[in-house]
């Protein structure tokens, strides 16, 4: 039977690899979907004829409900709430491993000697730990994602201190949790500082997310998914289970990556989006960059239609401002009108905009725009003096010049969509206000830039009329 | 308060300086307005326009000039028109007040604040008041037309039934608005332009209006204050005319737009070179009014030398009056408009604003021509960093340490070396399984396309979710505690499971060419 059950889960390994490898393309992705729910029928299948002997009522109540609530919720979100969804769903993770690490601590059927005893306690204790980290976080991050909590980075006086300290104590606590658990002191040994661990973990979790400002979110919700799958693997570790260790390890270098390929877009190092805040922890530059001198010329939407009919290559950046405005149908609309006159339309997207990975992509595609006109930063960026009109919706540190022309600012070297060296930009924006980084922007003032001020939604209805 | 707008008095000139759309807007700010009657009609503006947006029509020339408190115009109101005018009252037009000293101080005696279009700075902010970019544009382009109308030719080149035309050839001698007009217009009728300019800093823009520039192997830059050129040295004028004398015999037509401010117009065409060219060749000559860049220009004259038209109108953009009364109008409304923050039809004006400073020539009754340099602030600022920001780039990328990885790889060693030596086979053989696995999420992830990122993160969300076994391995405790935690925990995690992969798909299904 245990023969069986191997089999099984090799051939779930090789389905989720492949799940995860059908996602190069948008053709093949839909297929390796499927791989991927078909690898997770596979294990479930083969874990419950292997191992479950008893409690059948409870196991299909527990699947059953969770899988119905499951469903429901990924049909009801909406596109632009997929941030929050996706670190709701984290924290799930993050609350099984815990869960499951403390059931297994319990449960007196699982016993070894010597070093085996010490290893097996050390990874309840890790998985417990990452577990707990990443459930508290990605509530935080959920409330932040949602507006629940302020997005503004909170930043407690000597916070690089105060997590030094909890990291220092959690290992001390570990210590003491290894020692007690192999003395068998007491009716529970080495409970007590297993239960303070989480609660030291659940503090690290929320303090860690709470210093952290809303454009950095894609780098924490991807940080947050490679936790997920440090979990699993260190519950795999913990269980002696080849399939958890390999999911887990999938799903956190995955996550890794991520958080790697958001902190290149933003030319900032990952432990200093962690340590939280901007600009803060380094320099005191933000304060002085403030002063860009310059008229803006604002535009009305009249004569951006009149712009766009105009011109022949049109690109379109979006940012985070055009999912809060829901604006991506509006969107789609234009692009289809300028399209049929035979406009060359494109979307041109910034690995960070918006607050996770791939989010306008998801918003755009939501809409309907096909996905052969939507091209990466690094695609599009050379073409950008071909361009007759740039429109960006809401987004603004990602098309900063001073990253490039000012050594001096937070955002320098940071890699940015060259609008300004198209014919003309047209900027969608509510205000004058600074982007996430707190930096003016110089590409407002430039004389071929106008902006089209007020609520994106509405002003680009009034675009479409006018087209 | 109240605006008037004369009919231009000059012979010739079909401009008018507000256009009933141009008045329209004026009306908004809280301005009333009269204009002479026939005003507009050389430049298709009849009366009746005007009454529609809201402008007395007066056939009392005198009362349009007396009656207002603001006059404004296209030329400088000459001495008869002056004396029309009372103290107090405001004037904007062109003026050209370094050519025009005695109308400066007539206008100064009689306490008439005035306004010269052309002395607005040439600064980004005011570009939207620069008549004379807009001036200069008609007049390129214009300019253009002249040729076409006294070339014998075709612009493009053709090949027909009746044999292989050749393009028309122009040279375009500086490359300022009226230059860059000049070379888009003569580029979209077909011809080959190639220009000139001293300042070589202009060739981008030379070579996005599609044409060639011709670059002279000297080291000068002519870049004067306020985008102007300023005068060269002698021996880079004589490399040029050796290139014009050397282009005079290729091309056909040859457009002039070459200006210094302050000073006549430089002579870059000789008689030798106008003899060098074709039969049938053509001239036009942008800076007839201040000498001519051709040194046979006659001023608002056509001349025939050895079989080459010489144009020499001062007054092209007077000759598209429509349009340049349109741009022009615009011009002044965007001046007026600064002048007028509350928008209640009363002219404020700021002498601390440096565009306003810099238009005002006469401020009551004093003069105040010429204002202080205009501070180029952008230029200036930026030279003296060059420098720096090469500095601060090496250091900001100081050669990554060799020592760093190496460290880091010792210590991976040594730790991989420890847990050898330590641990048990049975955690050695799911560590394997773990690196190994990590390498291979590290190849798979890597080729995911970046549009997909979302999906990706809510399909590993599902996969994840396999911990959903340790609460398998656990369900069947016979300890209650053990079982409800693990009934829990199956519970959060197939919602996990079916969100993560429902949501994914639906995500995937948008997806769509």
């Amino acid at each position: 039977m245990s023969g069986l059950v191997t089999v099984a889960y090799i051939g779930a390994t090789i389905l989720f690899i492949l799940a995860l490898g059908g996602l190069s393309h948008p053709e093949t992705a839909r297929r390796g979907n499927i791989y991927g729910i078909a690898g997770m029928t596979l294990a479930l299948l083969a874990t419950v004829g292997g191992a479950v002997t008893d409690n059948y009522v409870l196991l299909i109540f527990g699947l059953a409900i969770g899988g119905i609530l499951g469903i429901v919720l990924a049909q009801r979100v909406q596109m632009t709430q997929m941030p929050e969804l996706v670190a709701i769903l984290h924290s799930l993770v993050g609350l099984a491993a815990v869960l499951v690490g403390f059931a297994n601590f319990m449960d007196p059927e699982v016993h070894f000697d010597g070093v085996e005893e010490t290893i097996h306690n050390v990874e309840v204790y890790l998985g417990i730990l990452i577990g707990a980290v990443t459930f508290s976080g990605s509530v935080i991050a959920f409330g932040k994602l949602s507006g629940k909590i302020s997005g503004t980075p909170l930043t407690l006086p000597g916070r690089h201190w105060l997590n030094l300290g909890l990291f220092l104590l959690t290992i001390v606590v570990g210590w003491q949790f290894v020692n007690e658990s192999a003395a068998g002191i007491g009716s529970n040994p080495g409970l007590t500082p297993l239960l303070i661990m989480t609660a030291l973990a659940l503090l690290f979790g929320i303090h860690m997310v709470m210093a952290i400002g809303g454009a950095d979110m894609p780098v924490v919700v991807s940080m947050l998914n490679s936790y997920s799958g440090w979990a699993a693997s260190a519950t795999g570790f913990m269980l002696s289970n080849n399939l958890l260790i390999v999911t887990g390890a999938l799903v956190g270098s995955s996550g890794a990556i991520l958080s790697y390929i958001m902190c290149r877009a933003m030319n900032r190092k990952f432990l200093a989006v962690i340590a939280g805040g901007f600009g803060t922890s380094g320099s005191s530059t933000s304060s002085n960059q403030g002063a860009v001198e310059g008229e803006v010329i604002s535009i009305e939407s009249a004569e951006v239609a009149n712009l766009l009919s105009k011109s022949k290559e049109v690109m379109i950046i979006p940012g985070y401002g055009m999912a809060v405005a829901q604006a991506q149908h509006t969107v789609c609309e234009i692009t289809k009108v300028l399209r049929k006159k035979g406009i060359n339309v494109r979307f041109g997207i910034h690995p960070v905009a918006g607050r996770m990975p791939g989010h306008m992509n998801v918003l755009l595609a939501e809409a309907r725009v096909p996905y052969d006109i939507v091209f990466e930063m690094d695609e599009i960026n050379q073409d950008f003096p071909s361009i007759d009109v740039s429109i960006i919706i809401g987004a603004n540190d990602i098309v900063n010049p001073s990253a490039q022309e000012e050594p001096e600012s937070p955002i320098a070297g940071m890699p940015v969509l060259e609008v300004w060296k198209g014919k003309t930009t047209v900027v969608l924006k509510r205000s004058m206000a600074t982007g996430y980084a707190g930096v003016q922007n110089p590409l407002f003032f430039k004389e071929n830039t106008c902006m089209l001020f007020g609520d994106a939604q509405d002003t680009l209805d009034a675009v479409l009329k006018k087209l | 308060m109240k605006i008037g707008i004369p009919k231009e008095s000059r012979d010739g000139e079909k401009r008018v300086a507000v256009t009933p759309s141009v008045a329209s807007e004026l009306n908004k700010l809280g301005f009333s307005m009269a204009i002479e009657a026939s005003a507009g009609h050389a430049a298709s503006f009849d009366d009746d326009m005007y009454l529609v947006a809201g402008v007395d029509v007066l056939t009392d020339a005198k009362k349009v000039w007396f009656d207002s408190d603001i006059i404004i115009k296209v030329r400088a109101p000459d001495k008869e028109e002056i004396k029309l005018m009372r103290s107090g009252q405001v004037l904007i037009s062109f003026l050209w007040p370094a050519q025009n000293a005695d109308l400066l101080s007539l206008l100064a005696e009689k306490g008439i604040t005035t306004l010269a279009m052309d002395s607005i700075p040439r600064i980004s902010r005011a570009q939207k008041m620069d008549a004379l970019s807009s001036m200069a544009n008609i007049a390129g382009y214009r300019a253009v037309i002249e040729a076409a109308q006294h070339f014998g030719r075709f612009f493009t080149g053709q090949i027909t039934a009746a044999g292989k035309i050749p393009p028309a050839k122009i040279l375009v001698i500086g490359a300022g608005v009226a230059g860059l007009a000049a070379i888009g217009a003569a580029r979209s009728m077909g011809a080959i332009v190639r220009a000139f300019d001293t300042r070589p800093e202009v060739k981008e823009q030379v070579e996005s209006m599609d044409g060639e520039f011709l670059l002279l192997d000297f080291d000068e830059d002519a870049s004067g204050e306020g985008g102007y050129a300023k005068t060269m040295s002698a021996e880079f004028i004589n490399a040029e005319m050796e290139l014009f004398a050397e282009q005079a015999k290729e091309v056909d037509i040859i457009i002039t737009t070459a200006l210094i401010p302050g000073k006549p117009a430089p002579a870059l065409i000789t008689s030798e070179m106008v003899s060098s060219m074709k039969p049938g060749s053509v001239i036009v000559d942008l800076a007839a009014e201040q000498g001519g860049n051709c040194v046979l220009t006659e001023p608002d004259k056509v001349i025939k030398q050895a079989g080459v038209s010489i144009i020499g109108y001062t007054d092209l953009p007077s000759r598209l009056a429509s349009q340049s009364s349109q741009l022009y109008g615009t011009n002044l409304r965007h001046l007026i408009t600064d002048m007028c923050p509350e928008k209640n039809g009363q002219l404020v004006l700021d002498m601390e604003d440096e565009v306003i400073r810099g238009a005002t020539v006469v401020h009551g009754k004093k003069i105040t021509w010429p204002p202080p340099a205009p501070k180029l602030t952008v230029l200036k600022k930026k030279e003296p960093e060059k420098p720096s920001v090469v500095d601060r780039a090496s250091d900001v990328q100081p050669k990554p340490s060799k020592l760093g990885p190496l460290l880091g790889l010792g210590v991976a060693v040594l730790g991989l070396f420890g847990l050898g030596a330590v641990a048990p086979p049975s955690f050695l053989e799911h560590f394997t399984v773990f690196v190994l696995a990590c390498f291979v999420g590290y190849m798979v992830i890597w080729n995911v396309t970046p549009a997909l990122h979302t999906p990706l993160m809510s399909v590993t969300n599902a996969i994840s979710s396999i911990i959903i076994i340790g609460g398998l391995l656990q369900i069947s405790s016979t300890e209650g505690t053990i079982m409800w935690i693990a009934g829990i925990t199956i519970f959060i995690t197939s919602i996990n499971i079916a969100g993560g992969f429902a949501v994914t798909r639906r995500m995937l299904d948008m997806f769509r060419k």
